[in-house]
This record gives structure tokens, sequence and C-alpha cells, in this order.
């Protein structure tokens, strides 16, 4: 186990920066996930850890030994790829043992190290199958495994679950939590889905174009989002956004004048964000009312796209098992409480 | 695929088999007795090759396929004249040390060009494939003078050096190191193997049917190599087998049947050489087709 450090951490291909001075400290068996869109430069600063990028400009600290011109095998790290990276001509046993060849270790102890790995991820009874014969989690493991059998400081996973299908993905990613909770080594974890990242991460870094948006853990960053984008981006379905303006001391909110008490300056422009979980459908008057366009049955809930005028269509929860009808007028209700805002430049304002 | 599943489709070859029909369809009959004579073409070459081997001088230019009287005694006279082995043993090394050599280098090279970034990498690429404009009747005058400069005539290395890399081959691995990802070589660097190893252990295996097509084109080019090995070589005791076969070719007469006899044990090792790898080219084929 070891930590991780990133000190003003520069990407740049030619003239054109990809990464802007990227600060970080993993903690020693901590879980990270960096989450983002693509091209956000999450997998490049992955891939610059592992030594299969070269840093422009920062440091890389694994332990407290800077390894920006150490090869990807001195620094003592397994990475477990989006595609595998299986060998299919190798059997079970040889990929996982793979990382081994290089190792002092005597093919005795290999063997029980393999033997070892394999039944951490029950994969014992393959062991002499070829890739091919696998289906997709059960190849995932052997990559998995690959990288467990040398014992790394870090591993690092880039969007590993990204080929799986939607049950296969919920399987593997609580088989990967476990997994770090029995082997308490430090994790990073690449994904540009943000339900993997809340559900894994002790600590969530969100990126976008190459600058990081917020670190937190997965609590704060969904309950207090640092700008419009984490707002966003983290939460399934997205943050409602409205513009709204702070005059005279009453926020005046998609045609609505409601009292708040906010330090502001008069006459600030601002945009209030609402989670969907926050804005109920409700038969009594409530903050909102408006036309419902499109309905979403997700069983337990529905989701509402509520058109409320002004040009704002919202995003409402309503009964699962009573849903409102199509085109019904309905009315919204929301806590006040638990309203985000955000400056014009997108920035929580607390 | 379980017993079962293989089992019902098996069945299902059968049912298809037993209900065939020949085809109706003008456009597939046209198409059907085109390809037919492009069978015989090809084919009828190689059967009166077998059938002029076993057949006596007299009978050669007869065009009846099956000898009136068959004769294995070409072959015998062949196989018993020394010369005829010492030329076989000739090709057969020529052509197994040269597509070893080409083989490793084309992958070698192709890899590097395909996989690593340096500066002049595109340069070197057009470099290596602009010498396949070049004919190789262009290139025999340049070897040649290689071969008198540095002493190479009337050698095994005279022979082969020509052949030991090539353009086409270097161009085609470079073509399929194309399809290997670099997740499989960066999942091997940070396993530790170094360059060598990586493209040995890793991306080698990768591209088997690439390898094994290739090793069929080299081999059997160099097989039947005739006009280097010509040139190069005055010494009978160096001829390779398509060389000593013109021997049985003298002013006064030719010996049609030895010829033919010669050229027929000669199609016996490329006929090993495909047999054998056309399993490896069918096996590389089916590991890249499974879905990942």
């Amino acid at each position: 186990m070891a930590t991780v450090t990133l000190r003003n951490l520069v990407k740049a291909y030619g003239k054109t920066e990809v990464l802007h001075s990227i600060n970080l400290d993993v903690a020693n068996g901590e879980f990270v996930v960096f989450v983002g869109p693509s091209g956000c430069g999450k997998s490049t600063t992955l891939r610059m850890i592992a030594g299969l990028e070269e840093v422009t400009s920062g440091e890389i600290l694994i332990g407290d030994k800077v390894v920006n011109h150490l090869e990807p095998k001195q620094r003592n790290i397994a990475m477990v790829f989006q595609n595998y990276a299986i060998y299919p001509h190798l059997t079970v046993r040889k990929n996982i043992g793979f990382g081994l060849r290089t190792s002092k270790m005597s093919k005795a102890d290999k063997e029980k190290r393999i033997d070892e790995v394999a039944g951490l991820l029950s994969m014992t009874d393959y062991l002499e199958r070829k890739p091919a014969q696998l289906s997709g989690g059960q190849r995932q493991r052997v990559a998995i495994g690959r990288a467990m059998v040398r014992d790394p400081s870090v591993f690092l996973f880039d969007e590993p679950l990204s080929n799986l299908d939607a049950q296969l993905r919920t399987q593997m990613r609580l088989e990967i939590k476990k997994l770090h909770q029995r082997v308490g080594n430090t994790i990073i974890f690449v994904t540009h889905d943000q339900v993997e990242a809340m559900t894994m991460a002790d600590r969530i870094v969100i990126m976008k174009d190459g600058h990081i948006q917020q670190i937190g853990t997965p609590a704060e960053v969904f309950h207090r989002p640092a700008n419009t984008f984490v707002a966003q981006f983290i939460g399934a379905p997205s943050m409602n956004m409205l513009d709204a303006r702070w005059q005279g001391g009453r926020l005046h909110l998609a045609g609505q004048d409601l009292t708040a008490d906010l330090n502001l300056p008069d006459g600030s422009a601002l945009t209030v964000g609402i989670r969907p979980d926050d804005l109920i459908v409700s038969e009594t008057p409530g903050l909102f009312s408006g036309t419902i366009n499109v309905l979403e049955p997700l069983g337990t809930e529905t989701l509402a796209y509520v058109d409320i005028g002004n040009g704002y269509e919202v995003i409402a929860k309503a009964s699962g098992r009573m849903p409102p009808k199509l085109g019904a007028h309905v009315d919204l209700v929301a806590d006040l409480a638990n309203m985000h805002l955000f400056d014009q430049n997108g920035k929580a304002i607390s | 695929m379980s017993d079962t599943q293989i089992r019902a489709s098996a069945d299902a070859l059968m049912r298809q088999s037993t209900t065939y029909k020949p085809p109706r369809d003008p456009v597939q009959i046209i198409r059907w007795t085109l390809l037919f004579m492009g069978a015989v073409v090809m084919v009828m070459p190689i059967v009166y090759m077998l059938s002029a081997s076993m057949k006596y001088p007299h009978e050669m230019f007869d065009l009846n396929i099956i000898p009136r009287e068959p004769t294995f005694e070409n072959y015998i006279y062949v196989l018993a004249d020394g010369r005829f082995i010492k030329w076989f043993v000739n090709s057969l090394v020529i052509a197994i040390i040269t597509t070893i050599s080409a083989v490793f280098f084309d992958a070698l090279v192709g890899y590097t060009l395909c996989k690593f970034r340096f500066r002049g990498r595109y340069l070197i690429f057009i470099a290596i494939l602009s010498t396949l404009m070049i004919p190789t009747e262009m290139l025999i005058l340049p070897w040649y003078m290689m071969s008198l400069h540095f002493g190479w005539l009337d050698t095994y290395w005279g022979i082969m050096f020509p052949g030991l890399m090539t353009a086409f081959g270097t161009f085609l691995m470079k073509q399929f190191f194309e399809t290997v990802p670099d997740d499989f070589l960066e999942a091997a660097r940070i396993d530790g193997l170094n360059e060598f190893q990586i493209w040995w252990s890793v991306a080698m295996p990768l591209v088997t049917p690439a390898l094994s097509a290739l090793a069929i084109f080299i081999f059997l080019g160099n097989w039947t190599a005739f006009i280097w090995p010509l040139i190069v070589t005055t010494d009978q005791a160096l001829y390779t087998l398509p060389v000593g076969l013109t021997t049985f070719s003298v002013e006064q007469s030719v010996q049609w049947e030895l010829i033919m006899t010669g050229a027929a044990l000669a199609t016996i090792p490329t006929l090993i050489v495909f047999l054998v790898f056309q399993r490896y080219i069918i096996r590389g084929v089916a590991m890249a087709g499974l879905k990942g």
C-alpha cells in the first residue's frame, strides 16, 4: 500500500495543454474515483501515474518517492484496462501469472500465489480455460487477478466496467468494492459513470477540460456541489437549473417571488439548482405549477418532465404506484432549504 | 458451444446437404461455369506435370492424362541421382532460413514502425514501401555487384541475402500490428516486460495469422526462386532445385520426364508448409473473430 500525490501536474501535447496543474493527495488504502465527461483528462492523469504518458511538468509521488522518470514496472503499480487486455492465446492461469514472469519467486510460490488470487476472485475452476471460453465478467476478474497477483502498492483501473452490460456492471462494482475492503490497497479508478463513482469511492475527483472541479466524498459532491458543472454531472437525473435574480430582498425565480435570507448584493444574477428528488409532484399548491410533457416510470417512482412556463422544463418526482397523467396540470413542491445557489460564474454560494 | 448445440448444428448441416439442389438461376450457372473453368485452368498444369512424371519419353507430348505405360522409373532415376537430393536440401535450407529471417525481421520492423513514435518513422516507412516499386530484375545487377565485391558469389549467403528481409512483409506486418490494441502492450509494460519481450511474447502471438500467411509467401517465393540463384551460383553443388532442374535440359535434348518428376517432387515441401501453416491461419482467424 502507498499514498499517491500529484503536485502541479501538467500534460501538454505540443502547445496544447490538456491537464492544468492538477493537485491531489490520495491516502494510503483510499479508493479514489476520477470522474468526468470524455476528454476531461481523467484517463491521461491515470496513465501518467502509471508511467504510460510522460509528465510535462509537475511531480507524481508514490509513497514518498518521485516517480516521474521511473518506468511503469519500477512504480509497483498494476493497471486494469477497459478492454481487459488479457491475452487470448494464454490460459487464465498464465494470464494471471503473467505479471510474475519477471519476478524472482520460485515456480512453486508463483503457482501458490496464482491459486490464492484465483480463489479470491472465484476463478479456481476456470484456471485452465482460455479467455474466449469466459464470460465478460469472468474476463474482467482475470484482468483484476493479473493486477492483484504482484501485490502492487497501487491499483489503477481505467474504465474497467464500461464493456459490461448493466447487470454485470452492478455486480462487478460490488465485487471490486468488496475486494478493496478485503485487501485494502490504494485504488485509483477512472470512470465516466457518476453512479459508479458515487457507489464505489471513498473520495471522488470530478474533472472537466483538464481541471479538477471538486474533490470530496460522494455525499459532499452530491449535497454541496462546488459549481454548476458538478451539480449537473453528479446525480441522475440531472439537477434542474433555473435563472434567478436577487432584488429588493426577494428572489425572483421562474416567475415566482420568494422570500429568502441571502447575503448578496442587490440585483445579483443567480442560478438556482433543485434536484429532481427535492421537487415533488403534489396535489397541494407548491413552488411551481405546470403541465407534464413526458413521464418516465421507473417502478418505485415516476419522473415527470414539467413545463413550468418562462421557457423552463423541470424534472420532478412523482409516485411510482399512482403516477400523474401525461398532460395533466400539476403543482410542484420543493423545500427551499435544499436549493443550491450559484453565482454568475457558476460557483456555489454557501 | 455445448455438445448438444454442436450436434444440432451438425444435424442442420446434414439436412442442408441432403436437401441441396443444383442452382437454376442463370447468373448462378454462369458463375459456377466460370469458377469451374478457372479451376481447370489452374489444376490442369499440375495434373499434366504429375502425369508426365510417370510417362516414358516417347509418350511425353501425348495429351492423354493417364499414361499408357505408367512408370515410376523417372522417380527412381531422379532420387537415385545424388545431385537432386543435394539441390533439394539446398532449396530447403535456403527457403527455411530465409523464411525464418524474413518473418522475424519483417515483424520486428513492422512492429517498430507501427507501435513506436520517433522522428523519421514515416520517412523510413515510405522508403521501405518505395522499394516495392522496383522490379526484382532491376535489383539483380546491384545484388550481383555487391556479391562480387564482398565475395558472396557461389555461397549460400549470396543466394539468401536479398530475401532475408522484405518490404512487402514489413508492410503486411505493420498493417496487422495496427489491429493489436495498445492496451495489451501497455499491460505487459506495467507487468515488467522489456520491449523485446513485449513484442515476442505479447504482440507476435496476436498476429499469428499474418505471420503464417507471410511465412507461406516467403517460403514459396524462395522455394521457386530461379533467376537470382541461377546468376549467383556456378557451382552445381550450390544449385537450388529450380536451377538444378534446368540441367536436365541440354543443348541436344530436353529430358521433360525428369524435369516433370523433379517439379512434382518439388511440390511436396510447399504442400507440407501450406498444410502446417493453414492450421495456424484458421486458428488465428477464429481467435481474432471472437467477441470481446
